[in-house]
């Protein structure tokens, strides 16, 4: 089958949804889309179960962080339908201090990892997921690394002092 | 230590043991850690523990310019570091809109599909060890060396690989390299054809991989499986056929598929990718000769690197130069996401940029992460020796794994 063109897909989602998911844009052809954490795993699987749509992989789950915005953090989730080669892509914006989204677990088994990695380096909580634990940082980390505000390097390290330089 | 999964059971009369198989464990090939319950030699249930090298690479490329962050590919999957070098140079001449011509999307076809065949005679080579024959292994180290003298006459390295710039090659294949690879795509069908009638029809090693951890399609497509574990379940999804990249539509070729998603598909997907990875190559050493010799890059002054004579001798050069290395070129403020099909599956780069110097945000969609999350559930009631040429044959790389 071929690719499905953004604006039918986006009929399609509107015909459903309405004003819940709202257009970002198509940046290099890949329709973006953003709603909120209420509808996203209906929309999530009105996606991969519609007959003339069939998102059923998982492409990628992640997540990014922007300080200066009021919803700071933000979920994004890759679909891909393999049955007509269309990808689309999923933002879900969230406030710092109620970072809660359900588990897209329901759907797909591979979700699991996906969203661990996100809690493990965004504190996003999947509510209902089965495991959701550290997984490649230490369990006993408290901060979350890739939010913007956590230093690449350990401010109080000692061995990069300027005089070790000559400066 | 909060969370942590409970491994043991404190039950003396428990007829289960447990068993920590890693995290070095030499038959796991890499950093994995897995603790199993064991009843006997059949497992009950294992919990992977992973992240033992992880280096916080998405973090690092915030900070580092868009050209910076190819040392950071390699060390994903490092059996097959010049996909992944390719795979980054591809995401940001996409966000650039810099299109690159024919003759490099050639050499670079060329490159990762060599990449490609030394990845899979590591996997195949080592679950042949992992099944107690190890001669298959040693004929087959033999020509990755060859690979690695072809990548050391292109880029001077050998793993970690740093091959290529953003918009093409750092430089252009001299006449070894062509001569090399031709010695190579004459000598290796005979190797890999040996390799095939000394494994394919052999009684203890079909023995030992068919019906062993076979995956549904549907589980596969659940756990967002792709590559070679995903077309061995029988799922045609390869992304150099369905999204072609790098001038693969030009190409001729096939997309193996298995049948049941064992370990004995899943070896012979990748001896078949080897032999269409062959073909590939053939082709595009055929397309070569039809491309003017002298080009191994795209005009892109703002972007890629001159060569240092001419920074030092030419007044534009030193002006580019200059501003490549501050980061004064504008870059687009937008998200891009770009697949390649990586050795282990799709290998996604997702950049988010504000049109600064280096990434906002930069997450790679690793295949090896995502494939291995199936390993501890689909583990139980498996034999513990199945478990490990399971492992094998899921060809997780533990760079890639961990990031």
């Amino acid at each position: 089958m071929a690719q499905i063109p953004n604006e039918e897909l986006l009929k399609r989602i509107a015909e459903k949804f309405d004003q819940q998911v709202m257009v970002v844009g198509e940046p290099y052809g890949l329709l973006t889309v953003e709603t909120g954490r209420e509808q996203i795993i209906d929309l999530l699987s009105f996606l991969k179960t519609d007959d003339a749509l069939r998102f059923i992989f998982l492409t990628d789950i992640t997540a990014i962080h922007y300080p200066e915005q009021e919803k700071q953090i933000g979920i994004i989730y890759h679909l891909h339908s393999l049955t007509t080669n269309t990808r689309i892509r999923i933002k879900v914006f969230l406030t710092d201090g109620d970072v809660h989204i359900p588990t897209a677990t329901v759907l797909w088994e591979g979700a699991n990892w996906m969203e661990r990695e996100t809690y493990d380096f965004f504190g996003v909580i999947f509510d209902g997921h089965p495991d959701l634990r550290r997984i490649l940082n230490v369990d006993d980390m408290t901060a979350f690394p890739m939010r913007k505000e956590f230093p690449l390097e350990d401010p109080n390290r000692v061995d990069k002092k300027d005089y070790f330089f000559g400066r | 230590m909060q969370n942590h999964p409970v491994y043991t059971d404190n039950d003396p009369q428990s007829e289960l043991s447990t068993l920590n198989l890693g995290p070095t464990h030499p038959a796991t090939h890499g950093v994995f850690q897995n603790v199993l319950q064991l009843d006997g030699e059949r497992i009950v249930s294992g919990v992977s523990t992973i992240g033992y090298i992880h280096r916080a690479f998405e973090k690092i490329a915030e900070h580092r310019p868009f050209y910076q962050i190819t040392p950071l590919t390699d060390r994903l999957n490092y059996c097959s570091s010049p996909i992944n070098n390719m795979g980054w140079h591809m995401t940001v001449e996409k966000m650039l809109g810099i299109t690159t011509p024919k003759r490099v999307d050639y050499l670079r076809v060329i490159i990762m599909e060599l990449a490609r065949i030394s990845d899979h005679i590591i996997c195949n080579g080592v679950l042949g060890v992992d099944t107690g024959a190890f001669t298959g292994f040693l004929y087959m180290m033999e020509h990755r060396e060859s690979i690695y003298e072809i990548y050391e006459e292109i880029c001077g390295s050998r793993l970690t690989t740093n091959i290529g710039r953003i918009g093409g090659f750092e430089r252009n294949f001299n006449t070894i390299a062509f001569a090399k690879l031709r010695a190579f795509l004459k000598n290796f069908p005979v190797t890999l054809r040996e390799f095939e009638s000394l494994f394919n029809r052999n009684r203890i090693f079909v023995d030992r991989t068919k019906d062993v951890a076979a995956v549904t399609a549907e589980d596969a497509l659940s756990y967002s499986w792709t590559g070679p574990l995903l077309r061995a379940a029988g799922v045609d999804y390869d992304v150099r056929a369905m999204n072609p990249y790098s001038s693969y539509e030009d190409f001729d070729f096939e997309v193996p598929v298995g049948t049941n998603g064992d370990v004995y598909s899943r070896f012979l997907v990748r001896n078949e990718e080897m032999w269409q990875s062959l073909r590939i190559i053939e082709q595009a050493l055929v397309k070569l000769e039809k491309e003017p010799t002298d080009i191994f890059h795209a005009d892109v002054p703002e972007f890629y690197l001159p060569p240092k004579e001419e920074v030092y001798n030419n007044m534009e050069a030193l002006i580019y130069h200059f501003k490549i290395v501050m980061g004064e070129i504008p870059t687009p403020n937008t998200e891009v996401y770009h697949s390649v099909e990586g050795a282990n599956g799709e290998l996604g780069f997702y950049l988010v940029n504000d049109g600064g110097r280096s990434p906002y945000r930069l997450h790679f969609r690793r295949p090896s992460f995502i494939n291995y999350q199936m390993y501890a559930p689909m583990s139980r009631g498996m034999l513990l020796s199945d478990a490990i040429i399971n492992m094998s044959s899921l060809n997780v790389i533990a760079g890639e794994l961990d990031a």
